[in-house]
C-alpha cells in the first residue's frame, strides 16, 4: 500500500467529510425510527445527500441518476409499498440484535480488510487511471464522436453489459406484472346530464375536498415542462451528464405526478397499461435490433461502425442513439408498471391500524 | 465569497436535518425535507461555481423538479390512504358537475 | 454610455457578492428559525418565506457572476421552478395539517416569569 496521503486537506475535503457525516446521521436515523412514513423520507434524504456528494467527487453522471431514482420515483413506490403493509416497523427480538450485530461486523473487517490491497484515493499510477482509464479518455472523441465518456463507454464499449441491465429491467417489471397485475384499463366517466350528475355526485365520494386549485394549475404547468426535461437530458446525454436511463426516469415522473394529482384513472386514459407492457418489450427490442442489424450488415453484435462505413464515428453516434432510446422506452415503462402494479392492490389494513 | 455562501447553506442543510430527525409530527418531517430540498438546490448550484463545472445546475433542476412530486406524493398518501384518489378532476366537454 | 456600461461591469462581482452572501444569511436564518418556534405553523413561515427570497438572492448572484451565457439561462430556469413550485408544496403542507386537525398553538411562549405588583420579577 503507498505509505503517502494524497489527498491534501483542503476545503473540498471538508465538504466530503461534511457530506459523509451527514450520511452517517441519516443512516443511523433510518435504523433507529420506527415509524415507516419517516423512514421513506428519511431515504429520500439520504439519497439526495448521495448524490450531492458524488458531485463534490467529480463524478455527475452518478448523481444525475442518483438524484432522477431516490428523489420522486423511489419515495413514491415506497409510499405505495407501505400503503399495502404497515406504518410502523414491527420489533425485532433481542436474540436477533446479536447475530446480526456478528454479521455486519464480521462484513465489514472482511471489506476493510479488502481496501488494504487497494490503491489509494487518486493515485495517478493505479490500474483505472493508467491503463484502461487513459485508454477510453483517448480513445472516445475519435472513435465515437461523444464528448461524454461516460455515455460512450456505457452504450458503445460495454454495450453489451448494459443491454444485460436494460433486460434485468424488463425482468424486474414483468415480475411485479406476474405478481401484482396492472389492475386493467382506466374506468371511463361517461358523459353525464344535469340531472345525473346530481345523482353521481354522492358516487362521487372518492374525489374530497376543495378540488386542490394551487396543486392542479402548479401541475399543470410542471407536467410538459418536466417531460420536456426527459426529452432535453436523453439527447444531452451525448455531452453532459444524462442519458436513457435518467431520461427514463424523469418521464415516468411526470406521468405519476399526473396520476397523484388527476387520479390514476386519468393516468391511465392517458398512458394506457397495455401501452406500458408494449414499450418494455419495445425497448429491449430496440436495443437487441440494434445488435441484429449490425449483424445483419456483416459486423458483429453491436459494433456499430458497420452502420456507417465510410465515417465510423458517425455509425457510432447513430448505434449509441438508438441504444439510448431503447433504454429510455423500457426504464419509462417499467417504472410506469411497478406504479400501476402497486395501486392496482387495495390496502388489507384497517382504519384504526394505520 | 462564493465558498462563504456554500458554507452558509450547507449550515443550513444540517439545521434542516435536525428539525426531520426530532420533529414529533409528520408535517414539521414533511416542512424539513422540503426546505432540505431546496437548500441543496441552492447548494449545488453554488457548487457549479466553486468546481467549474456547470453540470451541477442540471442535477439543481432536476431536483427542483422532483422534490415537488415527492412532497405531493408523501402527502397524498398521509392523508387519502389511497393512491387512486383524484385531488382534482378536469371537466370534460358536455360534462357538468 | 459605454462608461456607464463599463462602470456597471466593474459593479458587477460586488453586487454578486452582495447577493450571494445576504441570500445565504436569510437561509441561513430561517433554517435556525424552523429549528427554534415552537409550533409547526410558525415554522412553516420561516421555511416558506426565508427559502423564497434566499432562492431568489442566491440565484440572482450567480446569474450576475456568469453572465449572458446558457449557464444563466438554466440558473434562470432554476428559480423559475422554486418559484412556482416551492410556494404550492408549503402551501399542500400547510392545506394537509389544517385538514387533519392540526391545531396553531395560540398565546404567547412564556419565557420569563410573570412581574408581580411591585413590578419585580416574581
Amino acid at each position: 500500500m503507498n505509505g503517502e496521503f494524497l489527498t491534501p486537506i483542503d476545503a473540498f475535503t471538508v465538504i466530503d467529510l461534511i457530506f459523509m457525516s451527514m450520511l452517517v446521521v441519516v443512516g443511523i436515523a433510518i435504523v433507529r425510527l420506527k415509524d415507516l412514513f419517516a423512514v421513506v423520507m428519511l431515504s429520500g434524504v439520504y439519497s439526495l445527500v448521495s448524490a450531492a456528494w458524488f458531485v463534490s467527487l467529480d463524478a455527475v453522471d452518478v448523481a444525475f441518476t442518483e438524484a432522477a431514482v431516490g428523489a420522486g420515483i423511489s419515495t413514491v413506490l415506497m409510499l405505495g409499498a407501505m400503503l399495502l403493509t404497515a406504518r410502523q416497523a414491527a420489533p425485532t427480538k433481542p436474540a436477533r440484535h446479536w447475530v446480526a450485530l456478528i454479521v455486519v461486523c464480521a462484513t465489514g473487517a472482511a471489506l476493510l480488510y479488502a481496501t488494504v490491497d487497494m490503491p489509494s484515493f487518486g493515485d495517478p499510477l493505479s490500474a483505472p487511471n493508467a491503463y484502461i482509464g487513459l485508454e477510453y479518455l483517448k480513445r472516445t472523441g475519435p472513435e465515437t464522436g461523444v464528448p461524454n465518456v461516460v455515455s460512450a463507454v456505457l452504450a458503445s464499449y460495454r454495450g453489451y453489459d448494459t443491454f444485460g441491465e436494460t433486460t434485468v429491467i424488463l425482468t424486474a417489471g414483468l415480475g411485479v406484472v406476474l405478481i401484482l397485475g396492472l389492475g386493467g384499463p382506466a374506468i371511463k366517466r361517461k358523459k353525464t346530464s344535469a340531472a345525473k350528475a346530481k345523482a353521481a355526485k354522492i358516487d362521487q365520494s372518492k374525489i374530497l375536498g376543495a378540488h386542490h386549485v394551487v396543486l392542479r394549475v402548479v401541475s399543470k404547468m410542471m407536467i410538459p415542462v418536466i417531460i420536456i426535461y426527459g426529452a432535453y437530458v436523453q439527447f444531452h446525454g451525448d455531452f453532459g451528464p444524462g442519458g436513457g436511463f435518467q431520461a427514463g426516469l424523469i418521464i415516468a415522473s411526470a406521468i405519476i405526478l399526473y396520476a397523484l394529482i388527476f387520479g390514476i384513472d386519468a393516468a391511465k386514459e392517458a398512458v394506457p397499461p397495455s401501452l406500458v407492457r408494449l414499450g418494455a418489450a419495445l425497448g429491449v427490442l430496440i436495443y437487441g435490433g440494434v445488435g441484429v442489424i449490425n449483424l445483419l450488415l456483416g459486423g458483429n453484435f453491436l459494433e456499430y461502425n458497420i452502420l456507417n462505413p465510410t465515417h465510423p464515428s458517425h455509425g457510432q453516434e447513430l448505434g449509441i442513439m438508438f441504444v439510448e432510446i431503447g433504454v429510455l422506452v423500457t426504464v419509462a415503462s417499467v417504472m410506469l408498471i411497478i406504479f400501476y402494479g402497486f395501486t392496482s392492490r387495495q390496502p388489507d389494513i384497517s382504519d384504526k391500524d394505520w | 465569497m462564493i465558498f462563504a455562501t456554500a458554507l452558509m447553506l450547507m449550515a443550513a442543510m444540517m439545521l434542516m436535518l435536525v428539525r426531520l430527525l426530532r420533529g414529533p409530527e409528520l408535517y414539521d418531517r414533511v416542512l424539513a425535507v422540503n426546505s432540505f430540498g431546496t437548500k441543496t438546490i441552492l447548494f449545488l448550484c453554488v457548487f457549479a461555481f466553486l468546481i467549474g463545472r456547470s453540470d451541477a445546475v442540471d442535477i439543481a433542476l432536476l431536483y427542483a423538479l422532483m422534490n415537488f412530486i415527492a412532497t405531493i406524493a408523501i402527502l397524498k398518501f398521509f392523508r387519502y390512504r389511497a393512491l387512486d384518489v383524484a385531488l382534482s378532476r378536469t371537466r370534460r366537454r358536455g360534462e357538468t358537475r | 454610455m459605454s462608461e456607464l456600461l463599463h462602470m456597471l461591469d466593474i459593479l458587477r462581482p460586488y453586487v454578486a457578492g452582495i447577493a450571494l452572501l445576504s441570500g445565504g444569511v436569510i437561509v441561513l436564518i430561517g433554517a435556525s428559525g424552523v429549528l427554534r418556534l415552537p409550533d409547526f405553523y410558525t415554522r412553516l413561515h420561516a421555511a416558506g418565506v426565508t427559502d423564497t427570497l434566499g432562492t431568489l438572492l442566491v440565484l440572482l448572484g450567480l446569474i450576475l457572476l456568469s453572465g449572458f451565457t446558457l449557464l444563466s439561462g438554466k440558473l434562470a430556469l432554476v428559480g423559475l421552478f422554486l418559484l412556482l413550485t416551492s410556494p404550492a408544496a408549503t402551501h399542500a403542507v400547510a392545506n394537509a395539517a389544517h385538514k387533519a386537525g392540526l391545531k396553531p398553538r395560540l398565546g404567547t411562549v412564556q419565557s420569563q416569569p410573570p412581574l408581580d405588583a411591585s413590578g419585580d420579577p416574581s
